[in-house]
């Protein structure tokens, strides 16, 4: 092994590139094995259709409306979104991750493929949604603002949650229960806010929620940031 | 120069004492085999090194010109190669070394993963599947991102664990290699890699 060059890295890649790695990587893995956006969207669609065909298709009071479509983001989220951590710490990978990867970089990349999974569900899931439950569709900016910063505000949430309950043994139940606390005011807001969209009031009424949205994402991902290099090293 | 110093380490798993009162110092060009057997906190104590786990008693530093290196640093100077460190099995050889080319803070050509890939002898095999590879091969690949580093220090357990001659051959070449430039600590219980080490450090609780 005289003439043994090895590769030296230059050591110049900076957060971004690293996190876009390891956002790629989940994204390449997961069109590969499908193994979350499947059980997001079987979830959902399953959901969808049992609620509507339940419940039929009009006159649904516009909070029935708002918690339905909220329930199905949220239990779609608690079956797909750990798997991003899951899935390193069952196929053993987590390690070499460990060693070579900023924390930040790991928490950055895995939050933008959860919210690239929750988004693909929400695109899929709303048409569905609208033609299943004749929801009045009068208020939709309003509407697709409130989706964005709840499926912002869902996968800030999960994401540090599921980091937290990867190497539990009991990994589902313990994802539920230490997300519920958490994500308890979120739903609450989120249906008031989609309450109000579906009253037709407009953006003043639930500016308070918006607010309240704002703040939660910016917290949340400030918090996980802060903490996730902790929960990731044991 | 780097150093790397253990001082006083134990572990513990509930009351079950592994190890305890774990004592060394090793510098660039130094190595050393952490020997015992099964069950003994062999692969523990190299988890505790690389802090991927918490030691119950002591700490370990490690420093580069009497400096302590922070955590970002440790990182981007340690390579670490073993049985239960898995590659993305769904991911091809070259995809796994770009992938931790990338997040290690670098770039690397098509060129330098083939360069890679012919030392390890792997070469022709860079597009396949990592789950297409018998356990040797991904033993082989595993060498490959840990010479992606230019490690400081070089971590193995169990080194030559799943491959034939010609890969064991190639563990030693590595270790020749690396010997003058690392710090290098192996841990093994067979009796034929124990000279691959200066030093000795036998594990027993």
């Amino acid at each position: 092994m005289k003439k043994r060059s090895i590769v030296l890295l230059s050591n110049n890649a900076g957060l971004i590139a690293k996190s876009f790695a390891v956002y790629a990587k989940d994204l390449r893995l997961e069109i590969r094995t499908r193994s979350a956006l499947n059980a997001i969207l079987m979830f959902g669609i399953t959901t969808l259709a049992v609620v509507s065909f339940s419940l039929g298709q009009s006159g649904l009071a516009p909070k029935l409306l708002s918690a339905l479509f909220w329930i199905i983001m949220f239990f779609s989220a608690m079956s797909g979104l750990a798997q991003t951590f899951i899935r390193e710490e069952e196929t053993g990978t987590s390690l070499a991750l460990k060693l070579t990867a900023d924390p930040d970089a790991v928490y950055l990349g895995k939050f933008f493929f959860n919210l690239t999974l929750l988004s693909t569900m929400a695109i899929i899931i709303t048409p569905l949604f609208f033609v299943f439950t004749d929801a009045p569709t009068g208020n939709m900016i309003l509407f697709f603002l409130v989706l964005i910063l709840g499926v912002l505000a869902l996968c800030s949430a999960t994401t540090i949650v599921a980091a937290i309950i990867a190497k539990a043994s009991v990994k589902g139940a313990l994802f539920a229960v230490l997300s519920f606390p958490i994500l308890m005011t979120l739903l609450m807001t989120l249906v008031s806010a989609g309450e109000k969209i579906f009253d037709s009031q407009s953006f003043l009424e639930i500016s308070s929620e918006i607010q309240f949205l704002v703040a939660y994402v910016v917290i949340m991902i400030t918090a996980s940031i802060l903490l996730f290099k902790f929960v990731w090293q044991e | 120069m780097y150093r790397i110093e253990a001082d006083n380490l134990g572990k513990r798993f509930g009351e079950r004492v592994v190890f305890s009162k774990i004592n060394f110092t090793l510098a660039t060009g130094q190595s050393l085999a952490v020997i015992g057997r099964n069950g003994s906190g062999k692969s523990t104590l190299l988890k505790i090194m690389l802090s991927l786990l918490t030691p119950s008693k002591g700490k370990v530093t490690y420093y580069q010109e009497n400096q302590k290196l922070d955590d970002a640093k440790i990182r981007s100077a340690v390579s670490f190669v073993s049985p239960y460190l898995n590659l993305y099995d769904h991911l091809t050889a070259e995809e796994n070394l770009k992938f931790f080319a990338t997040v290690s803070g670098g770039n690397i050509t098509g060129k330098d993963i083939n360069q890679l890939l012919e030392k390890v002898g792997l070469e022709g095999r860079g597009m396949d599947y990592v789950f297409e590879y018998s356990s040797g091969m991904k033993q082989r690949l595993k060498y490959a991102v840990a010479m992606l580093k230019d490690p400081k220090f070089l971590f193995l357990d169990e080194p030559t664990s799943n491959l034939d001659d010609d890969g064991k051959r190639l563990v030693v070449e590595l270790l020749e290699y690396y010997r003058k430039n690392s710090i290098i600590i192996i841990a093994t219980n067979e009796k034929e890699e124990y000279s691959l080490a200066e030093q000795q450090c036998r594990v027993d609780s």
